[in-house]
């Protein structure tokens, strides 16, 4: 088992040269990073936009996602997407 | 060119190819080669032996309108390029235009010309990505690793893209006269602090095409290297990614060129001449769209040239009832056209080939000019617009 890179209190942060932005050609969020863009689905992109705009915490993170998606409970999928999220390197803990 | 971008792969932009007209794609690269001036004579150079032809470059309104037409079709990459990127006075311009309209920006650089105040303005212009080529020729780099005053320059330049906020990324183009120095290449990255490095073979198009033959590595100087990258790469993990690519001339199946034809890459030269693939412009046949006359629109989805060589319909055996045609595309057009006379054909780095023994034989005649004594050798010839001239007969 892995240890997990993010915990509550921690601050995700995109990598070092990524872009996140909303693409209207294709209609979706996308990040872009040194020659290449990832096309991102509805999930990863309401998280990623939040990581782009704002410096807060993972606990802060979900609780605004939460107000935004009427109290669902997201707390897992946020944590498996933001560890998914650094072992491709889109993102690293401040 | 001053370093490998104009033979590298799209990275994950690409995807699979639809086979059928109706379902082109957009352009999501744009690979603008704002001009052919160099400071640098690298012999490996894929722009065209002619390079000293073009006199007029476009206008940098002319660029900026190349930008937003291509970026309304949905492109988010650029790739600034040429030649050397840096001589073009506008460049600070077009990286701050370009930013504004949404691209993610990649300059492509020798980094000479380049000191810490401009890699500060690049930034300020909102530039994303600087990738420093290194080593102009192997006495470049054994000037490098003496600690000349270019090597300090380099730290400095160096020094300064990190402390702007970018990361490090360095690629070195590999042949025969440097591919024996990989731990030096390697450890000169170490020493500088890099994030990223690209070791990337020299592909024969342009000048390193008319220098095969000297630039050619033996297949004992590959494993060498590969066996010294791969080391590295343990040796390195989780703190520089090394990138290694190996030859096309030594693998039994073709890159996938541009990841199709037309599918996501779009080349514009300083004349503004349209290419589908960097050495296009070498086929016979092809109409060699301006965009000083077509919108990029319709030199993208409409022009004979960008049509050519989409979908499979084009193909012939072996590649047409090939079933690894949807991952490869049968390899490079322009290769095929240099080396077997026909763009219709398979890449004969492909070893199911017909024409896979022309490979071999420039194999054989690469080994047979590295042993040749020294005093009998053919010597490089440079990229510059002297020998582009002479050669040319312009």
């Amino acid at each position: 088992m892995v240890e997990p890179v993010f915990n509550a209190e921690s601050v995700p942060v995109l990598a070092l040269g990524y872009r996140f932005q909303f693409e209207p050609a294709q209609n979706c969020n996308v990040l872009l990073y040194p020659e290449g863009m990832i096309k991102l689905n509805g999930a990863a992109g309401e998280i990623l936009q939040r990581i782009s705009e704002k410096k807060q915490t993972v606990s802060e993170l979900i609780a605004e996602l939460k107000v935004a998606f009427n109290g669902a409970d997201l707390d897992d999928d946020v944590y498996t997407f933001l560890e998914e999220a650094y072992n491709n390197d889109w993102i690293r803990p401040e | 060119m001053t370093g490998s971008d104009q033979n590298k792969a799209p990275g994950s932009i690409g995807g699979s190819i639809g086979s059928v007209r109706d379902q082109i794609r957009q352009p999501l690269w744009l690979l603008a080669e704002l001009t052919y001036a160099c400071p640098l004579q690298c012999p490996y150079c894929s722009n065209p032996m002619d390079f000293a032809s073009v006199k007029k470059e476009l206008t940098t309104e002319q660029w900026l309108d190349v930008f937003r037409q291509a970026r309304a079709m949905g492109a988010t990459q650029l790739g600034l390029s040429g030649g050397e990127p840096l001589t073009r006075p506008d460049l600070v311009e077009l990286i701050t235009e370009a930013r504004k309209m949404g691209f993610y920006t990649n300059l492509i650089t020798s980094g000479v010309g380049m000191d810490a105040s401009k890699v500060a303005e690049l930034k300020q212009a909102g530039l994303d990505h600087i990738q420093v080529s290194f080593q102009a020729s192997s006495e470049d780099l054994n000037n490098l690793i003496a600690g000349t005053d270019a090597f300090q320059h380099k730290i400095e330049m160096a020094k300064a893209v990190k402390a702007n906020g970018y990361p490090m990324v360095l690629c070195f183009v590999t042949h025969r006269q440097n591919i024996d120095q990989m731990e030096e290449i390697l450890d000169l990255a170490i020493n500088l602090d890099a994030d990223y490095v690209e070791l990337a073979t020299t592909q024969y198009y342009g000048w390193a095409m008319h220098n095969r033959d000297q630039l050619l590595p033996m297949k004992e100087q590959l494993e060498r290297a590969e066996a010294v990258a791969h080391r590295y790469q343990q040796e390195q993990k989780g703190n520089m990614k090394i990138y290694y690519v190996v030859p096309d001339y030594y693998e039994e199946r073709p890159k996938a060129c541009m990841n199709g034809w037309g599918n996501v890459f779009l080349t514009v030269t300083p004349d503004g001449t349209a290419l589908p693939c960097h050495a296009a412009r070498e086929l016979p046949g092809m109409s060699l769209p301006n965009v000083k006359d077509m919108s990029i629109d319709a030199i993208w989805n409409g022009s004979d040239d960008f049509n050519r060589f989409r979908g499979f319909d084009w193909m012939t055996e072996p590649c047409r009832s090939c079933d690894e045609k949807e991952k490869d595309f049968g390899g490079c057009r322009c290769q095929a056209f240099m080396l077997t006379g026909d763009p219709t054909n398979a890449d004969p780095v492909c070893s199911k080939s017909p024409h896979h023994h022309v490979i071999e034989q420039a194999l054989e005649r690469g080994r047979l000019e590295a042993e040749k004594p020294a005093t009998q050798a053919k010597p490089l010839v440079f990229r510059n617009p002297k020998n582009s001239k002479q050669i040319c007969g312009l």
